[in-house]
């Protein structure tokens, strides 16, 4: 083996123009960026006050940032699926060879679940949840930092494959036997392998640190059931988490010593059974769609409630039936491979499971209109992705539950119904739930307002983008077609094909009026300034705080004795106390050995694509060296002393009075 | 950190560290009893197989609850019962993955005889 | 820590005091929940073992290499660093510095005991032709068997560092937390070996 492994300059795709296009702009847009921070010089504070942080709300920003990149990685993919499909009718060959078209749609999936989705939930989680309990930060705030580079180095993994070597052909589950050696040589499957491996530990790790925080960092009073609804969701997704990655860690690992040392797990020859790869992938990866869909629900619980200026109807039906439906996913995996031609019994069992979780979901839609009914709806952007969920979401959910019939399934398994059901679950769940996330923290993490008017006007794009693009694909998947096709051959889809792109380019128009809509908000900043902390009279304790909240959070910690807390504090003319002392507040410093780490991790995890045994060494054991000088840092930790936290209490509320 | 030991100096009596030890010993005796009966059990094919793996499958499940007894300290105490509570959660998950897994496979296996 | 703190503020020591406790606790039960993600990840490849261990491929099946009186001298080592630890815990929350490194001595020799004998026996078996590229049962066994093995590797490195440590600072705080996690972890790995020898070992020699 050469000195750079597999890796040589015949790994850059210079043949392919898009590419080497979408290259250079990135590269341009890159430089740029750079060039504004040198120009600014905000070097020191990028890395000070960001990179290095251990504070959660910052960590959270930093997560969101990630997502809303990902989301325009993801999205160019998904309208390159659409516009080849779209031009590669009537024998033409479309602008996309097929290994190109491949990586395409694998990527797409990779990144939209495990890069986009999963970034932006944790990143509203690491915003919010601990303000809504009263804590000061999370229970492990340094290893919170770490999760967030893990999951970053995944990112860089998958991104660098663009330019260097090529990315996996195998769809974004990775079937075995075409994920082995024999049929997949390439280094796609192990760009695939390490991207998920490496963002996977960094997820588990946000799983134990959550439920460490809610379990032994709430506030004094607050028991469990009257944590926010929010915190609830989440906190049953960072079980299902904790309960779940683990089992894609562990499949991932059996496919690489597949691929790397000649095992026999999952090949054809040796006696490997390729469906138990299959069977492990999807035990995590159905727990995993709930891991996305859970935080969401309790965003649409907090901001029915808020706007409507009512209490949740059903809080605790609310809490057991996320319980419920997180022990349920746990036990419905198989639905995605009924095909695999288990006995009758076996599919009949998951099937009937899979309907059983239509019940708790719509005990959830039940409860949200009760809520809403007599109440006063205030329709702001938060509240339409909320409404346009709960039609969207309906949809998605009862087509599901035709697909949990297996005899149905077994028409519609991988065809276009299929691709049709579960984006209409994921976007019209879970993507427009962080939508409605996004648009209702966004002054509270930021400290001003997005602007209403493109807010609303990216929603409706969105939405009926959403039905125009998907609608079709159900008719599609009934006439036959199967997804993942190249181009096609038969004339009666056309039709249908050229609405549903149609409908990807209203979406595209959605996204751009989205981040329009960013910049003329920060644009206007100083025109739409939160100075109270509480724009919209919320429930929870986060909006007790300032708007961005003080970096300690709580200069004393609430009291806590109701659901509502904040509510309850400013009825009964608690909230916004000024206090004659303030306590020294401990805190943790900022420390770059997060990063650190994970640059020696992503070195690794290259090397280990590559097959460059000494970089990996040099990756794993830098990354282990400052594992241990952090280890062995007494210096991780401060006071806040009184007087700094009485001057930052007094200016806040200084500002609520006048507010 | 290290400048603030004095304030955990817990004042253990001798009694105290009898009653520690003797609790290990205690899961070590039973330990070694648990490990004893499967082992000899298999080498010696003492009894019918049916039997033997009754006796292999129970001792190995007792044997676990005392080590998550004696050596993990798990109990249902007020401190105690989240850890408790934790493992048990993921015993049932581990009991619904692998039983499904295996069911799901064999099935399988078994038409494609 | 070394941050100064106004002598005068009694309050805050007694906080600060508190908080440490705190800390503690919040590191010893993320610890535990690390760990039963790490049941679960061992539960995968258990459950990998069990649909694989009678795939062959005409090669040899547990009944033909599995040797019981081996396994039970492992089983021997392990068990008995796991109450050996189990003394080093007692001693060290005693803040006996000798006794406490006496014990992780011991713990640490009989835990490369067990190593050492697990590495000649994979290299026995790979030396035979029955190494993990041989068959799906191999693999699995491999696999599952190497991965416990690799966790008590780490535990053995980590308690080296502690015995560093411990040697270097004394038993503060933070030692004893980390102690604690180690004692968590090392009597984890036990339980998995109940299971490995259980489902593996016994079950296969049947």
């Amino acid at each position: 083996m050469s000195f750079l492994g597999k890796l040589s300059l015949d790994a850059i795709p210079y043949h392919e123009p898009i590419i080497m296009v979408t290259l250079a702009v990135v590269a341009v847009i890159g430089l740029y960026v750079a060039a504004l921070i040198t120009k600014h010089k905000k070097w020191g504070v990028l890395w000070h006050d960001w990179l290095t942080s251990v504070d959660h709300k910052r960590l959270g920003i930093m997560y969101i940032v990630l997502a809303f990149i990902m989301l325009i990685r993801g999205f160019s993919d998904a309208i390159m699926m659409r516009t080849q499909q779209a031009l590669a009718t009537n024998g033409a060959a479309g602008y996309l060879p097929p290994e190109h078209y491949d990586q395409i749609f694998t990527a797409h999936g990779v990144i939209m679940i495990i890069f986009m989705a999963m970034p932006f939930m944790i990143g509203l989680m690491n915003l919010v949840l601990p303000l809504q309990i009263g804590a000061r930060d999370v229970a492990f705030p340094f290893l919170n930092n770490l999760s967030f580079w893990l999951t970053a180095s995944g990112a860089v993994l998958i991104n660098i494959s663009l330019g260097l070597g090529e990315f996996a052909r195998t769809g974004w589950v990775a079937y075995p036997p075409l994920s082995e050696l024999a049929y997949s040589p390439g280094v796609g499957v192990d760009y695939y392998i390490w991207a998920l491996q490496i963002s996977g530990i960094g997820t588990t790790l946000t799983g134990v640190n959550f439920i460490a925080t809610v379990l032994k960092m709430r506030a004094p009073g607050m028991k469990l059931m009257q944590m926010p609804i929010f915190t609830w969701t989440c906190t049953w997704a960072n079980i299902l988490i904790v309960a779940s990655f683990p089992i894609l860690t562990a499949v991932l690992a059996l496919l690489t010593l597949d691929r790397y040392m000649g095992f026999h797990f999952f090949t054809n020859d040796g006696g490997g059974n390729a469906m138990m790869y299959i069977n492990l992938f999807w035990a995590w990866g159905h727990p995993e769609v709930y891991i996305l869909i859970l935080p969401a629900f309790g965003i649409f619980s907090d901001v029915i409630s808020t706007f409507t200026s009512k209490r949740l109807f059903g809080y605790s039906s609310m809490v057991w039936a996320s319980g419920a439906i997180s022990i349920l996913g746990f036990i419905v995996w198989l639905h995605h491979f009924f095909t695999m031609g288990s006995s009758a019994n076996v599919n009949a069992f998951f099937g009937v499971m899979t309907m059983v979780i239509a019940v708790p979901t719509g005990v959830k839609l039940f409860n949200w209109l009760f809520t809403i009914y007599r109440g006063r709806l205030r329709l702001t952007v938060p509240v339409l992705w909320t409404l346009g969920f709960m039609v969207t979401f309906t949809i998605g959910g009862m087509t599901g539950v035709l697909l949990a019939v297996p005899g149905a399934d077994y028409v519609l398994h991988n065809s276009l119904f299929l691709i049709a059901h579960f984006h209409n679950t994921i976007i019209g769940g879970a993507v427009f739930g962080y939508l409605a996330g996004f648009a209702y923290w966004f002054p509270k993490a930021t400290g001003f307002h997005l602007n209403e008017r493109l807010g609303k006007a990216s929603f409706w794009c969105w939405q009926i983008g959403f039905y125009v693009a998907f609608m079709p694909l159900y008719v599609l998947g009934f006439m036959g077609m199967t997804r993942r096709i190249n181009h096609i051959d038969n004339p009666a889809w056309n039709m249908w094909i050229y609405i549903a792109a149609v409908g990807a380019c209203i979406i595209m128009v959605g996204i751009i009026l989205q981040f329009v809509q960013l910049y003329v908000s920060i644009r206007d900043r100083d025109q739409n300034r939160d100075t109270t902390g509480d724009p919209w009279n919320g429930h929870t304790l986060e909006w007790s705080t300032a708007s961005p909240p003080q970096f300690y959070n709580f200069a004393k910690l609430p009291q806590v004795s109701d659901i509502d807390a904040f509510t309850d504090a400013k009825e009964k003319g608690t909230a916004y106390q000024r206090l004659k002392h303030y306590q020294p507040i401990h805190m943790p410093k900022n420390t770059p050995s997060g990063i650190l780490m994970a640059l020696g991790i992503t070195a690794a995890g290259f090397a280990a694509i590559w097959h460059i045994l000494w970089l990996a060494i040099v990756g794993m054991v830098g990354a282990f060296i400052v594992f241990l000088f952090r280890a062995y840092n007494n210096d991780v930790d401060y006071y806040v002393q009184p007087d700094e936290v009485a001057r930052i209490e007094n200016a806040h509320l200084n500002n609520v009075v006048r507010g | 950190m290290g400048a603030h030991t004095h304030s955990h100096d817990h004042s253990h009596g001798a009694d105290d560290l009898a009653a520690s030890i003797k609790s290990y010993l205690v899961g070590f005796v039973l330990s070694v009893v648990l490990t004893a009966i499967p082992f000899w059990a298999v080498m010696t094919h003492h009894f019918e197989q049916s039997t033997t793996l009754a006796i292999v499958v129970v001792t190995a499940l007792v044997q676990i609850l005392v080590h998550l007894k004696y050596f993990l300290h798990l109990d249902f105490s007020k401190e105690g019962k989240i850890n408790t509570f934790s493992f048990l959660f993921t015993a049932l998950i581990i009991v619904m993955v692998v039983g499904l897994s295996v069911w799901i496979i064999l099935e399988a296996n078994a038409l494609m005889m | 820590m070394s941050v100064a703190i106004p002598a005068d503020l009694e309050v805050a020591h007694a906080e600060e005091h508190h908080e440490h406790h705190d800390t503690g606790g919040n590191t010893l039960f993320g610890f535990w929940l690390y760990l039963m993600t790490d049941c679960i990840l061992f539960a995968s490849v258990f459950a990998t073992y069990a649909v694989l261990y009678m795939n062959t491929d005409g090669g040899v099946s547990g009944k033909d290499i599995f040797e019981l009186d081996f396994v039970l001298i492992e089983t021997a080592a392990l068990l008995l660093s796991s109450i050996t630890y189990g003394f080093a815990l007692i001693f060290a929350k005693r803040h006996n510095k000798a006794a406490t490194l006496t014990w992780l001595a011991i713990t640490f020799a009989l835990g490369c005991v067990f190593i050492g004998m697990e590495v000649y026996e994979f290299h026995h078996l790979i030396e035979h032709g029955n190494g993990p590229q041989r068959s799906a049962f191999l693999s699995s066994f491999f696999t599952l068997v190497g991965m416990h093995g690799l966790h008590v590797t780490a535990g053995l490195i980590w308690m080296a560092i502690m015995m560093i440590e411990v040697a270097k600072t004394g038993l503060g705080n933070r030692s004893i937390t980390r102690l604690s996690c180690l004692s968590l972890f090392w009597h984890f790995l036990d339980i998995v070996w109940i299971c490995v020898f259980t489902v593996v070992y016994l079950l296969g020699a049947l």
